[in-house]
């Protein structure tokens, strides 16, 4: 294996790069960012748009990115990645990685016309998207990556309408249909395939994207402490999947069996609990409908 | 324990004493937050196995790994309990903070 492959607790380096921060106690989000820059290091330049990592991260006078990082404007994160990167070209800087952490609103929605650009052109830049499923940091607005079910601030849940109406955008195949070289679905769930998938964007050679499942226990409505464990429940139940797309195909990491309770998974979450058997029922007939396409067109 | 520490911050008295442009000096702490602690970790060390589960999925990075045992930092433990709740082998209690280390 590479000897620059990080793909456990084992081999990932002690020193903090995001450290000190104010998220939420048990934030998925912030442990997306703290293990991404574990395996990428102090050479890292980052760029976030405004959304809960940044607003938790640089609290002035308290600044929790120990690498260098800056805050972009919201929809430009990775044009600003780009520039970053040619900067660092221009100077004749090796050995560094330019990254760029935002959230779904800010890759889903206002961000995606950037990121399609920076794909387009091939820059060099490694784009991880943590998905906490809504607008998490002006107060749980819902997005383009907001589940079907979900109870968001714009998408109430009452008598006429379940919360969220529509399913998620397929974000990663988005990505995907650009060529790009390297793009990847993780979850902290599983930190260590996370971590290998980071490391292997790191050695790309032009545009890597990574979209990371990372709860938010404030958003969601689920003590702080099962924040892992959700993470995993996703996977395991179906609605969030582990895949990767390189040399234009896409392989499905993993291959569940049988789907562990889809109502167990929503039952743990306040932002679900409202949901009666009927939605149940329209959530699990579109997980079906997207592994019976995944399964048929993608390796696994 | 290997983990960054907090500086002491002088709070600007003139308009010359705040930073230049919109750039600061990274990874640079002064404040702690371990008062936002009801809970707080405690590792048995007999039972733990070092695995480094803990040390991996903590949100904070308040494990550090670098001794020979791990050793959590309690300036910036939060107490969400992540690292309890993931042990496999029920090495770390919650303890509510002013009790001692039986809960008590
Ligand atoms: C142009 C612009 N529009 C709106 C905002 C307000 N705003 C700041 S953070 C945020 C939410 C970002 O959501 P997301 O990208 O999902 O990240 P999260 O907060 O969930 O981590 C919004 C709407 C802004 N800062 N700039
Ligand atoms: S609101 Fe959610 S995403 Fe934001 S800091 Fe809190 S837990 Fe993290
Ligand atoms: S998870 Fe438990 S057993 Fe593993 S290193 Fe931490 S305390 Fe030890
Ligand atoms: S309680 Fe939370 S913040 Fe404290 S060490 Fe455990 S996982 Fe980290
Ligand atoms: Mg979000």
């Amino acid at each position: 294996m590479d000897k620059n492959m990080v793909t456990n607790a084992r081999e990932l380096t002690n020193t903090e790069f995001f450290y000190g921060h104010k998220a939420c106690a048990g934030c998925g989000g912030s442990l997306a960012v703290r293990l991404a820059l574990k395996v990428l290091g102090q050479n890292s330049f980052v760029s976030l748009p405004p959304n809960c990592m940044s607003a938790v991260g640089f609290l002035f006078p308290q600044i929790s990115f120990v690498t260098n990082a800056i805050i972009a404007p919201f929809a430009a994160n990775a044009a600003v990645l780009s520039g970053i990167e040619a900067g660092a070209k221009a100077l004749g800087l090796k050995d560094h990685h330019v990254v760029g952490f935002a959230g779904d609103g800010g890759t889903a929605d206002i961000g995606i016309q950037a990121l399609s650009g920076a794909i387009d052109r091939g820059d060099r830049i490694i784009y991880i998207c943590y998905d906490n499923e809504a607008y998490m940091n002006t107060g749980i607005q819902q997005s383009g990556l907001t589940p079907y079910g979900a109870r968001t601030t714009t998408s109430p849940a009452g008598k006429n309408l379940p919360g969220s109406i529509k399913m998620k955008k397929n974000m990663f195949e988005i990505v995907a249909a650009h060529g790009i070289s390297y793009a990847a679905t993780a979850s902290i769930g599983y930190p260590e395939d996370y971590l290998k998938k980071v490391s292997k964007a790191a050695q790309c050679e032009s545009t890597s994207y990574i979209h990371v499942m990372a709860p938010c226990c404030t958003g969601w409505g689920f003590p702080g402490e099962r924040t892992i464990e959700i993470a995993k429940e996703a996977v395991d139940c179906g609605l969030w999947f582990l895949a990767e797309y390189e040399n234009e195909k896409f392989t499905l990491n993993r291959k569940p069996s049988s789907f562990s309770p889809v109502k167990e998974y929503l039952m743990k979450q306040g932002r679900f609990r409202h949901l009666g058997d009927d939605d149940i029922s329209i959530i699990e007939r579109h997980r079906d409908h997207k592994w019976e396409k995944m399964l048929k067109n993608w390796d696994s | 324990m290997d983990r960054p520490k907090v500086v002491k911050y002088k709070e600007p008295e003139r308009a010359e004493d705040y930073p230049v442009g919109a750039t600061f000096k990274a990874g640079h702490l002064v404040q702690t937050n371990s008062g936002w602690r009801t809970f707080r970790p405690i590792i048995d060390q007999d039972k733990c196995i070092k695995c480094l589960r803990c040390f991996l999925v903590c949100p904070d990075g308040a494990i550090d790994k670098s001794g020979e045992s791990l050793e959590i930092d309690y300036d910036f433990c939060k107490g969400c309990g992540v690292c309890a709740h993931e042990c496999k082998v029920g090495a770390i209690r919650m303890v509510k903070e002013g009790a001692d280390e039986d809960g008590r």
